[in-house]
């Protein structure tokens, strides 16, 4: 026995599939009529949207007052869950571009629902910045266009334009990237729908595909420089959401390691929420055998990666505000880990630092159960993060004279909500028509046809 | 105009991709190969060369970044000159971001947009499937007979060797 083969990987997909089989299970999860339990998420979901909605629609009446900012703590909710759920948003970039650099055959079952999470997320975002405005609704003078105020342009040099670039760059690329990576099994679907509404869904957005390999080699092509571009653009993203906070001279924010820590602390937050989804997808789905234990513990060792460099990062942090000489700078995190919320700071430490060490153990982390409870301490946790970040230096600032508090309201909390009702209102929707894993990605890799080497990755 | 062609059918990636490099070796036509998925080595087997479509992305990203750093010099220093901070006019590494921005933008979108266009996608397009279970489990070879010589009870031997499941000869108008 040759040594390669001592080191090969068990197969990625469980059982010998063959490629019809593959087509039916995965179809068969978006063809089939939605369960009672579906309907039950889903009510849940869209009501809690439509509770966020109506809050939305009362502060866009009144004005950001109706929300628990004031004018030393200008930021608050909003502005923590923009950078939350952009965070999320990072892994499924992680996976669908970085780890198709990087030849890992593992993203196939878990790249495409991924992604999804990545639009949804970022278009939960998204939304923040907009209901922030004073007028909401002339959002649209972000775009530099000639105008007939002057032409007055945006201010380039501002973080907050290179922000609105970022992001509508991030949600225009990711959406494209899934939607290229859709088309094939759009055309598997088309081919096997029997029902018309549908048929004509599938016919129209699978843009006449017919699996021609002129036309596959043009795609690889094209998925690879796509996935080349998504690359630093991922890295770019976060970075510019730090610069929003470290370009201003607030102690706790003016700092160079922002934009690592925030890009490792996105991604890590992402594969909590990718593992969150996947642990209910293949279950309710019943898509098992596609996303394995396996994908789980890959994901898992992720997030003890990442969950390292958040680490490392606050303990840095804190070093060079205590080393730097500065009181202010020293007053900043002395507050925030024993002033007023130092509960929100040990409970961010708390969930970040410690709780992804328990990933260390191989029982737990093939644990469903274990990995499930962990993930959704992650998502607390790195909510808490940016909570802490926004909220504990706007609270405090050079002046004493100028602290205040900041306590949310009923409609801050309503929009919270109201952003995870949008996320898995959008989610269950792509699970109801859309195949969740893709199905041309798992055929290059199945074992069908193939010999032990040849998929293992 | 129409021409003779010959479809040969597989089950397997290996075997599809055993006949096309036979058929190739045969020196026979490839007018192209059908597959469920991208078959890796498919490209050395049929000999096809290199997509273009890295220029248009090259190109249009390059585009795009020189475009914008102009425009932000433009509307920052000469359109309206406002002074914010006392910032420099000339704020190159603030320019940065936006351009880095831009030019992703502009090099991803466009390069789909040719992908579509050369390889003839387009919305609500009718598939022409040469059969019709090639999108989920066929891999499918598809030949022109180029000239008399051509000798299809030959080529249907030939194919059997790979397993073929299926062969035939339709007159077409394939693309």
């Amino acid at each position: 026995m040759g040594v390669a083969e001592l080191i090969s990987h068990p197969p990625l997909i469980e059982g010998e599939k063959t490629l019809q089989q593959v087509s039916a299970e995965i179809g068969a999860a978006a063809e089939r009529k939605p369960t009672w339990l579906w309907w039950l998420a889903f009510l849940m979901s869209s009501g809690t949207l439509l509770v966020g909605a109506a809050a939305v629609a009362y502060e866009f009446s009144l004005g950001v007052g109706t929300w628990g900012v004031n004018s030393t703590v200008g930021w608050a909710f909003a502005i923590t869950n923009f950078v939350f759920w952009i965070g999320i948003g990072h892994a499924g970039t992680f996976i669908s571009a970085i780890l198709y650099l990087f030849r890992q055959k593992w993203r196939t079952s878990v790249n495409r629902s991924a992604e999804a999470m990545t639009l949804f997320a970022v278009a939960c975002a998204g939304v923040f910045p907009i209901i922030h405005l004073g007028r909401p609704w002339l959002f649209f003078w972000l775009i530099p266009y000639p105008n007939t105020r002057g032409s007055l342009w945006v201010n380039f040099r501002s973080p907050l334009v290179w922000d609105f670039f970022a992001i509508s760059t991030y949600f225009t690329i990711s959406l494209t990237f899934w939607y290229v990576g859709l088309i094939p099994d759009l055309a598997t679907l088309r081919d096997r729908c029997r029902r018309r509404v549908r048929g004509w869904f599938y016919r129209f957005f699978s843009l006449g595909w017919d699996g021609s390999y002129r036309t596959w080699q043009r795609y690889e092509t094209v998925y690879m420089l796509l996935a080349g571009l998504a690359t630093p653009l991922v890295v770019s993203v976060h970075t510019i959401v730090s610069w929003d906070f470290a370009t201003s001279i607030l102690p706790g924010w003016h700092s160079t390691i922002f934009p690592p820590y925030f890009v490792a602390g996105a991604i890590f937050s992402g594969f909590a929420m990718v593992l969150t989804l996947m642990i209910i997808v293949r279950r309710a789905m019943h898509l098992e055998s596609y996303i394995t234990l396996r994908h789980i513990e890959l994901m898992c060792k992720l997030v003890i990666l990442t969950g390292g460099i958040v680490g490392l990062s606050y303990g840095i942090e804190v070093f060079i505000a205590l080393y730097s000489g500065d009181p202010y700078e020293q007053y900043a995190f002395v507050n925030r880990a024993a002033g007023a919320l130092a509960w929100a700071y040990w409970i961010t430490v708390g969930c970040n630092v410690l709780t992804p060490q328990l990933l260390w153990f191989k029982k737990l982390r093939t644990s469903l159960k274990a990995v499930f409870a962990i993930s959704i301490l992650i998502n607390i946790g790195m909510w808490f993060e940016r909570f802490v970040i926004v909220v504990t230096s706007l609270e405090r600032d050079f002046l004493p004279s100028s602290w205040a508090w900041f306590s949310p309201t009923r409609i801050d909390v309503a929009i919270l909500a109201g952003s995870f009702g949008l996320f898995f209102t959008l989610f269950l929707l792509f699970c109801r028509f859309v195949p969740v894993i893709s199905i041309a990605d798992v055929k290059g890799v199945l074992t069908y046809g193939r010999t032990s080497k040849e998929v293992s990755a | 105009m129409s021409r003779r062609l010959f479809y040969a059918a597989f089950e397997h990636e290996q075997d599809a991709l055993g006949a096309t490099t036979a058929a190739r070796q045969h020196g026979f036509k490839i007018v192209d190969v059908y597959a469920p998925y991208a078959v890796h080595g498919m490209e050395e087997a049929m000999a096809l060369a290199p997509s273009k479509l890295p220029w248009v992305c090259f190109a249009l990203g390059l585009i795009g970044a020189l475009l914008k750093v102009w425009f932000e010099y433009w509307t920052t220093w000469i359109a309206w000159p406002l002074n914010v901070g006392g910032k420099p006019w000339d704020s190159l590494p603030a320019f940065v971001p936006v351009t880095f921005e831009v030019m992703v933008f502009l090099a991803g979108v466009s390069t789909v947009i040719a992908f579509f266009i050369v390889a003839r996608l387009g919305p609500g397009k009718k598939a022409a499937l040469p059969m019709p279970r090639v999108t989920d489990d066929r891999f499918l070879l598809v030949l022109e007979e180029t000239d008399a010589a051509f000798d299809a009870a030959k080529v249907s031997s030939l194919f059997r060797q790979f397993h073929a499941v299926q062969v035939d000869e339709r007159v077409g108008e394939a693309a």
